[in-house]
């Protein structure tokens, strides 16, 4: 018989709103990202110098990874899983911009480093200090399919304990996180119906 | 030297990114990496590009920075003794 698996908790970030268990804890009338991520984090007195210097992406990601693992162990053999449409490029972009004058040629390591979509998920294992094996994909859209049978293969095969699955997408002032976490005991179960339903709350 | 030395305090605010940090709250001997301000690798390279772009200065051997990094007390005489705008 298959081994059933749970989703213990998720969160959702979008449209200035963040949602715990599709309850909303914080809410900002900021006018861009930038401000209101900056907020969202420090709403929950996030002491850590590195997110300034993140991306916006990373940011995005980093602050459902607060709210989602917040007041919660750590699981040092926690796999992550994350996807999303734009990949980098909105760093790309930015990157793209410090380098089209000749003249005042001055590309930024800051953001360069940034030119890889999967560095998001780097700065979420070392945020949490979880240690297991982290992918990053760039597809059409959220791929419920795709995420629950990796999740489960991680879990099954035993590569992780617990895994951290999420659509983390934005381009400019365009965004939109889900994010979960996926353990053997839980809140919802952890089927593709219900994963697609999280991106519909 | 002191206008240089708060004008870079601003700057390294500013392109580092360093947030709740006011020009203020920089001594002029506190390290700049390891615990004074914890600057890391990446901030390094930044600072050499400030130092392109600000003052004219390019960094032919980068194990210099060691030394010019130090505080702002090192980064200033270094700037002072080498800028080109």
């Amino acid at each position: 018989m298959a081994e059933t698996f749970y989703i213990s908790a998720y969160t959702t970030v979008f449209d200035r709103q963040v949602a715990i268990n599709g309850e909303v804890v914080y809410s900002s009338e900021a006018s861009s990202f930038a401000t209101f991520v900056k907020e969202a984090v420090k709403n929950i007195q996030v002491d850590y110098p590195k997110f300034y210097k993140m991306d916006n992406l990373s940011k995005l990601t980093f602050t459902a990874g607060e709210y989602l693992l917040r007041n919660r162990a750590t699981v040092e053999d926690t796999a992550v899983i994350l996807a999303n449409r734009s990949g980098s490029l909105d760093t790309d972009s930015r990157h793209w911009e410090t380098i089209q004058d000749e003249t005042n040629y001055y590309p930024s390591p800051a953001i360069f480093v940034y030119t890889l979509a999967n560095i998001c998920a780097g700065e979420l294992c070392i945020r949490h200090h979880l240690l297991a094996e982290n992918a990053f994909f760039v597809s059409d859209g959220y791929d419920a399919e795709s995420l629950h049978a990796y999740a489960a293969y991680l879990l099954l095969s035993g590569k992780a304990s617990r895994v951290l699955c999420g659509w983390v997408e934005l381009f400019g002032e365009e965004y939109k996180a889900v994010m979960y976490t996926v353990e053997r005991t839980g809140i919802l179960p952890h089927t593709i119906e219900q994963i697609d339903q999280l991106f519909l709350i | 030297m002191e206008e240089l030395k708060e004008e870079l305090k601003g700057k390294i605010i500013e392109v580092l990114n360093l947030e709740d940090i006011e020009v203020s709250d920089i001594n002029d001997d506190d390290s700049l990496f390891g615990d004074g301000l914890g600057l890391d690798s990446i901030d390094a390279l930044e600072l050499i590009v400030l130092l392109d772009k600000g003052y004219g200065i390019k960094l032919s051997d980068p194990k210099q920075g060691k030394a010019i990094f130090e505080s702002i007390n090192t980064m200033a005489d270094f700037i002072s003794k080498n800028r080109t705008k």
